[in-house]
């Protein structure tokens, strides 16, 4: 393997560690306060790709007719901050209907409600925009830079920024703000938070419409580079994603991050080694084998009684 | 007016009847005392009036307003604050933020300064921390803002986590067990400690112990609980010898002390 195949090797994994990395937070957030994981996390994250698709088209569209003509790059803009406005009201609303009424009741159930609450959007999103794959429209005419022979899009390099400076916006969000505060709070010991006179409720929506409005921006990330979509596309990618999240440490911001680009890196490198269709196979083997020697992951914590009222 | 008032609550834990027609009323600035065996209801007592558990029958009027069954979080809102029995601190928060945490409701600032330096979310910084370091010096234990909880010596946490629920000036105080597990001489200068801050923001106190030295001391009144039931109420003086009270601690080692 030469240098410049491998700068292009992990040039692709930073890409697709960021998608992996931005929803396995999503996973490891919720995790974080309420002790559950939210396996309709995927089917958010699918969701959210097709609500971007629907606001680029419907912006395409209105440009195209004259009626309000905007700019490619406002579109894109637009669609991102629509598209995580909506889909964290998303978020909020799975947490509202499905899991806030199963506080304290046992965690099997949680996960079950979960498993439903994805089969539920992806019928809905099947039935709505049918069963054929979409093609999201292209809003940035892809430039391709060689630098040292190593190939780079205008697109992998916006999507390895965008993440970072997201997983540093989060950063800033949970060390220093109030609500941040409050979360860190939540996950040492529940019970006492709403003694300070916080709505334990409205942590959980907040949490639920961070997580999700991070999945809708990888979502329309992900349609930018390969821009076929369909309803069941959050499934393999929700999946993948709750590994790296188990794999950071659960509940750990920083883990889920560096085991989502982890996860990036060992599928690339395992795919430019073996054939392909064997790529999952041994790179999920070789998370297993990381996991048998470090069950609580990267970053968790190792099992403790933690006390909850 | 008193500032709290409980009267004829019960709560039963399926089949057991762990507080049995509790009344209780506290005025403003009032130190009073719940003592009794253990598990003879007084944890359960606190957790009905802050809300975390909801009374099976009763009625609680704080500060003039009917609370029974809300959500703690509105309850403490409205000035309430507690300390648990057995601590409840947050690993990994530093003890200057574990202050910072009580003042949540004086933070105003929005979506922008929740990324942002922005001017307002700079003055409310400095305006709570300025409230939160004169709370930890009240309790003495200014000099461990920058420590984690687990670094602490016991006292000093129990005294962190007290810091945590004065910073806010709240109207009623529940202390739960403040001198448990300490020696004689800690637990005289958590009685110090408690006095002063009693007589600097004068909230009303209700205070659960195990320790009659330490409800004679800053008590003005006690009340006794067995088997979720007063069955003594006076001042600590007419307290300590009732003969009710005498037999519901015979064998009790802790009361002497």
């Amino acid at each position: 393997m030469n240098l410049t195949f491998f700068f292009q090797n992990v040039v692709n994994a930073l890409q697709w560690g960021s998608f992996y990395a931005l929803i396995a937070l999503g996973y490891s957030m919720v995790y974080s306060i309420l002790m559950l994981f939210n396996f309709a996390h995927g089917d958010i994250f699918m969701v959210g790709t097709y609500i971007g698709f629907v606001l680029t088209t419907g912006l395409v569209a209105l440009s195209a007719a004259g009626i309000v003509v905007l700019p490619n790059w406002l579109i894109l803009v637009l669609t991102i901050v629509l598209a995580m406005l909506f889909t964290s009201c998303l978020g909020m609303l799975v947490e509202r209907i499905g899991y806030r009424p199963l506080r304290g009741a046992p965690r099997a159930s949680a996960a079950i409600t979960g498993l439903m609450i994805g089969i539920i959007l992806q019928t809905t999103v099947l039935s709505i925009m049918g069963a054929q794959r979409v093609l999201y429209p292209s809003l940035i005419p892809t430039t391709a830079y060689t630098v040292g022979g190593v190939s780079v899009t205008n697109i992998k390099i916006m999507i390895v920024f965008v993440s970072i400076a997201l997983m540093i916006a989060l950063h800033q969000f949970v060390q220093h703000s109030k609500w941040g505060m409050a979360m860190r709070a939540m996950a040492y010991d529940y019970a006492v938070v709403p003694l300070m006179g916080i709505s334990i409720n409205a942590i959980a929506a907040l949490t639920f419409a961070i997580g999700s409005a991070l999945a809708a921006v990888a979502g329309i990330m992900y349609g930018m580079a390969y821009p076929i979509l369909d309803p069941s596309m959050g499934i393999l990618f929700g999946w993948k994603s709750f590994v790296a999240a188990i794999l950071g440490g659960r509940g750990s911001i920083m883990g889920a991050c560096i085991a989502g680009f982890l996860i990036g890196f060992i599928e690339i490198f395992v795919a430019t080694i073996f054939p392909s269709t064997l790529r999952d196979l041994i790179a999920y083997s070789i998370i297993l084998f990381i996991l048998v020697f470090r069950p609580h992951g990267l970053f968790g914590e190792p099992y403790s009684a933690r006390l909850r009222l | 007016m008193p500032l709290l008032e409980v009267s004829n609550m019960s709560h039963n834990f399926g089949g057991l009847r762990a507080v049995n027609e509790y009344n209780l009323a506290i005025e403003p600035g009032q130190i009073v005392g719940l003592i009794g065996p253990n598990g003879a209801g007084k944890t359960t007592v606190f957790n009905l009036i802050t809300g975390i558990y909801r009374p099976t029958e009763g009625r609680i009027v704080f500060n003039g307003q009917d609370v029974t069954g809300h959500a703690p979080n509105r309850i403490a809102s409205l000035g309430l604050a507690r300390t648990f029995q057995e601590m409840r601190l947050w690993r990994h928060m530093t003890v200057l933020e574990h202050v910072k945490m009580a003042c949540y409701s004086k933070f105003t600032y929005g979506l922008a300064g929740a990324f942002l330096q922005t001017p307002k979310r700079i003055r409310e910084e400095a305006e709570v921390e300025e409230l939160a370091f004169a709370s930890l010096k009240m309790f003495g234990v200014e000099q461990f803002a920058s420590h984690w909880p687990t670094d602490l010596p016991y006292g000093a946490a129990r005294r962190v986590e007290m810091a945590r629920a004065a910073v806010t000036k709240p109207k009623l105080l529940f202390l739960d067990e403040p001198t448990v597990g300490m020696t004689p001489e800690e637990m005289l200068a958590m009685i110090e400690v408690v006095r002063k801050m009693h007589e600097t923001l004068k909230p009303a106190v209700f205070l659960i112990e195990h320790r009659l030295k330490v409800v004679s001391e800053l008590c003005h009144r006690v009340q006794t609980l067995v088997f979720g039931q007063v069955i003594a109420e006076g001042t600590p003086e007419e307290i300590q010898n009732n003969p009710k009270v005498i037999e519901a601690y015979l064998g009790e080692e802790k009361v002497v002390a």
